[in-house]
């Protein structure tokens, strides 16, 4: 693979999955013995270089998100490997996961879950930087302050309460809480697909200029292509637990190899009418 | 079903020998121990030593807990440290009239507490609502032993009508309506309780179930708002009231200590007073024992009940 | 594309409309007291309990007599110089009802801290962890359950001895299992908040994550539980006192002032004894329940008038 910014410049792969597995067992019976597994993630390869974003998309049960929560600590893979720039992640003991934090982040899908009801905004971005010891004290308020701009939202967020926003606003925290440790890849678990159609955009926006000041690569999972298209430079199409194709977005939509994939495209509405055509002459083929 | 069952009744195991330990340690760290109760002062420092290791009282608490545990599987809860009877007779003998005050108070309660819970759900903020709202906090919240007080104070000592203690006339016959009379006031006193907690339930159930699509739906569809009532709402409402009912029956158990010492009711809860009054322990580890038997029992089959009632549950997992 | 190029034009600021923030904090509270103040026997009640707080702290400024000093007449019924009587010992039984207040309010305040403390940690690390801990700590709780509750408390109180400061602490040794259980339900349901999982990717403590993130939130119904176990409290210590079992005489206390009410001659002939500690003991238990329901209430996110 060589770097999609430059084709001539073999590329180190900053996140890698190697033949992941998530097995989660279903007990059945009176000593709730294991009967059986449900492979949520059976055998996925991957990678993501530096500077690019690799759309995933599945539907809902594919195994998309579970793929979130692996590659961010919040579940152990049952076998496989996680190479993030070239060191295995998955088996960390939190003490040791620590000092990645910053550098892997992810932002939720429901912005009205992911922050908590009782703290202010301000608190909210302000809490990692403490945690982490990142900057003395007397910087953060201007680090929280600095935040807050980037992502789009007025300084007097900061003494609100998430309740206080709309979802498209509070996703914009959610964002700036993902970066305020700086990280190198930001996983963004469907980060769009709760909010209005007209919001989704201006949120995509969002997401695409903070890559091209700040340099950061995503992993962008969806279950329609349509955002997914928006946003990436290449796209990997899961199907129950495993990557059933993978290619660079014009590939995918001009010559969709997969059966699956076929079926995504024809669900997904296209905006572009020359893109329409194409698929029409695809079709009468 | 069969299954669940089972899985339950398993679960049951270790929460019953986490009981008989607990009940073990109470009566290690209890003051005193069955020797001294058994043997008079004047008895040798010798003799006294010989009963113990006679007894197993020198060998270590886990050995002691073994011999316990190994007589209770036996069916055999050891003798009275005070009257040197069986505690299991005694307990025996006592469990009829606790079971008939307890059976009585519950049916009476819940007969009260849910058609009143239901009425007053659906004429919500009407004066009967408030009534029955008020009344059911009364029943929480005055204390049973001066409710029963009270009643004998009025009727024994005042009007006279009813015998305030016992559960029969001394010489009498012990005949059917002589019991009656002297189950009376001790039922007022905690079918009130009963009723109390279990009236602001009823309605709560009742009112979320009103409150909802289906019952509309029902409506829309032209039926008798009766009917609607009686074949949709109440069935659903009484789906969570099996669950309290399981809940009642060891609050009914600390009820009844209470109530029968005031009434001197001859049940479970004065042969409870009476051994922690006289530091009678084997007996109260014996009444503890049964106790925590039926409340496991009690929540088993409710939980079952509950499953019966309810289509949408299944234990499968 | 077009749809998106709509938005492409100028920065993406949140174009959002941005009028009207909802509810502020300070918004939520006066909420908070609409709903609650709709509860007209629950304001009520709060003032009753205001009253005999201030009552119980002030105890010695508004007695005429001390509670354990003797005074000349024995049983007498109420006089001038003795509002509510006497008692047989020939103590003033007004002084004597004041300061059991102190007894009530410290039973039940204490004992329900104790509990709620003990509850909360072992419900947070039960829901939080679950696997084995949770295992252990529910069927520890399970099995306390299982006692009927006045029973145990009685072999206790017989094995530990009697006296205020054991009641308080058996009362609240005793009482956790339900707030665990109650604690653990809310935690389950608030660890599946993703605010959680991202204090966990942003690499906080589990200890942070449970007492600043999932705490806050599992409050309101430690505090409606809270509310009825301080009734259920004042309850117990009086059953206990009544039979003999809680606090002891010469220290007053509604229970062991209804006690003597065992004897016939009290019973019959000398009602101001034990009708006024029974009706401070519902007057009081009342207050607490209505306070406690009416918090329920307000406090119940899915009512929003």
């Amino acid at each position: 693979m060589h770097n999609p910014k430059d084709p001539a410049v073999p590329l180190q792969p900053l996140l890698a999955l190697e033949n992941l597995k998530k097995y989660y067992p279903v007990r059945k019976g009176i000593i709730n013995h294991t009967v059986d597994h449900v492979k949520a993630v059976d055998g996925v390869d991957l990678t993501i270089y530096p500077g690019e974003t690799l759309g995933l998309v599945g539907e809902s049960g594919s195994g998309k998100s579970t793929i979130a929560k692996l590659i961010v600590g919040l579940e152990t893979p049952t076998e496989g490997r996680i190479l993030f720039d070239g060191q295995d992640i998955s088996r960390l003991s939190p003490r040791e996961m620590i000092g990645l934090r910053s550098e892997l982040q992810i932002v939720f899908q429901d912005p009205y879950s992911s922050l908590n009801p009782r703290k202010r905004v301000g608190d909210l971005l302000a809490e990692p930087l403490k945690v982490h010891r990142i900057m003395p004290a007397k910087d953060i308020s201007r680090e929280v302050d600095r935040l807050l701009e980037l992502v789009g939202l007025p300084k007097n967020s900061r003494g609100r309460y998430p309740h206080e926003f709309s979802g498209g606003q509070r996703q914009r925290v959610g964002i700036a809480r993902a970066l305020s440790l700086k990280p190198r890849l930001v996983v963004c678990d469907e980060p769009v697909s709760a909010l209005d159609v007209s919001i989704q955009a201006q949120i995509l926006n969002l997401l695409k200029e903070l890559q091209r000041e700040l340099g950061l690569t995503y992993l962008f999972i969806a279950h329609g292509l349509g955002a997914v298209k928006y946003v990436s430079d290449r796209i990997a199409v899961m199907y129950s637990g495993k990557i059933v194709e993978t290619g660079k977005v014009d590939e995918i939509f001009r010559e969709p190899k997969h059966e699956y994939t076929r079926t995504l495209l024809d669900a997904s509405p296209i905006a572009d009418p020359r893109q329409r055509n194409k698929r029409r002459a695809f079709h009468s083929h | 079903m069969f299954k669940y069952v089972i899985r339950r009744l398993l679960i049951a195991i270790p929460v019953l020998l986490g009981v008989t330990v607990i009940n073990f340690i109470i009566m290690k760290m209890a003051p005193g121990n069955p020797v001294d109760m058994l043997i008079s002062p004047q008895t040798p420092a010798a003799a006294l030593e010989a009963k113990r290791i006679e007894l197993g009282l020198d060998a270590p608490a886990y050995v002691q807990y073994w011999s316990w545990f190994t007589h209770l599987l036996r069916g055999d809860l050891g003798y009275s440290m005070v009257t040197y009877e069986p505690v299991g007779r005694m307990i025996f003998d006592r469990l009829g009239p606790t079971l008939l005050l307890m059976g009585t108070s519950l049916i009476i309660g819940v007969a009260i507490a849910i058609p009143l819970g239901i009425l007053s759900a659906r004429r919500q903020y009407s004066k009967l609502d408030y009534a029955a709202v008020t009344g059911s906090f009364l029943g929480i919240s005055i204390p049973n032993f001066f409710l029963g007080l009270g009643l004998i104070y009025v009727f024994s000592l005042w009007l006279k009508i009813l015998p305030s203690s016992g559960m029969s006339t001394l010489g009498g016959n012990g005949g059917f309506v002589d019991i009656l009379l002297h189950l009376i006031m001790p039922v007022i006193v905690l079918t009130a309780n009963v009723a109390g907690r279990n009236i602001r339930y009823v309605r709560s159930s009742m009112l979320e179930i009103l409150e909802q699509d289906y019952l509309r739906t029902a409506r829309a569809k032209g039926l008798k708002e009766t009917l609607v009532i009686n074949r949709h709402a109440v069935r659903n409402a009484l789906i969570p009231i099996v669950t309290v009912l399981g809940m009642e029956i060891p609050i009914l158990f600390g009820g009844a200590v209470v109530i029968e010492q005031i009434f001197s009711w001859p049940g479970i809860g004065q042969l409870t007073m009476s051994s922690i009054m006289s530091r009678d322990y084997s007996t109260i580890m014996g009444l503890n024992l049964l106790a925590a038997v039926i409340v496991i029992l009690a929540n088993l089959l409710t939980d079952i009940a509950y499953a019966l009632v309810d289509p949408r549950i299944k234990y499968s997992k | 594309m077009n749809l998106f190029k709509r938005y492409f034009a100028g920065r993406s600021e949140a174009q959002e409309e941005m009028l009207g923030w909802p509810e502020g904090d300070e918004n939520s509270r006066t909420l908070f007291w609409r709903r609650f103040k709709r509860h007209k026997l629950a304001v009520a009640g709060l003032v009753v309990i205001g009253i005999l707080t201030l009552c119980a702290i002030f105890a010695p400024f508004i007695t005429a007599y001390k509670p354990t000093t003797v005074t000349d007449s024995f049983g007498a019924a109420p006089s001038l110089q003795h509002w509510l009587g006497t008692d047989q010992v020939g103590r003033d039984q007004l002084s004597r009802l004041i300061y059991a207040a102190r007894v009530s309010l410290a039973v039940g305040l204490g004992s329900i801290v104790i509990s709620a403390v003990i509850g909360t940690v072992l419900g947070l690390i039960s829901g939080y962890f679950g696997g084995w801990i949770d295992s252990i700590i529910m069927r520890l709780t399970d099995i306390f359950m299982s006692f009927p509750y006045i029973m145990l408390i009685l072999v206790v109180a017989s094995i530990v001895g009697p006296g205020l400061t054991n009641i308080i602490l058996i009362l609240g040794v005793l009482g956790w299992p339900g707030v665990a259980r109650l604690v653990r339900g809310n935690v389950l349901s608030a660890k599946e908040n993703d605010y959680v999982k991202a204090g966990r990717v942003l690499g906080f403590s589990s200890g942070r994550i449970i007492f600043s993130h999932i705490l806050p939130n599992v409050v309101a119904p430690i505090l409606v539980y809270a509310t009825s176990g301080v009734a259920g409290a004042i309850l117990d210590e009086a059953a206990l006192s009544f039979l003999g079992l809680g606090v002891q005489p010469p220290t007053p206390s509604w229970g062991n002032m209804l006690a003597s009410a065992q004897s016939l001659t009290v019973l019959t002939s000398q009602p101001w004894l034990w009708v006024p500690p029974g009706l401070m003991i519902i007057l009081i238990v009342l207050s607490i329940n209505f306070v406690g329901d009416a918090l329920r209430d307000a406090l119940d996110p899915k009512n929003n008038k």
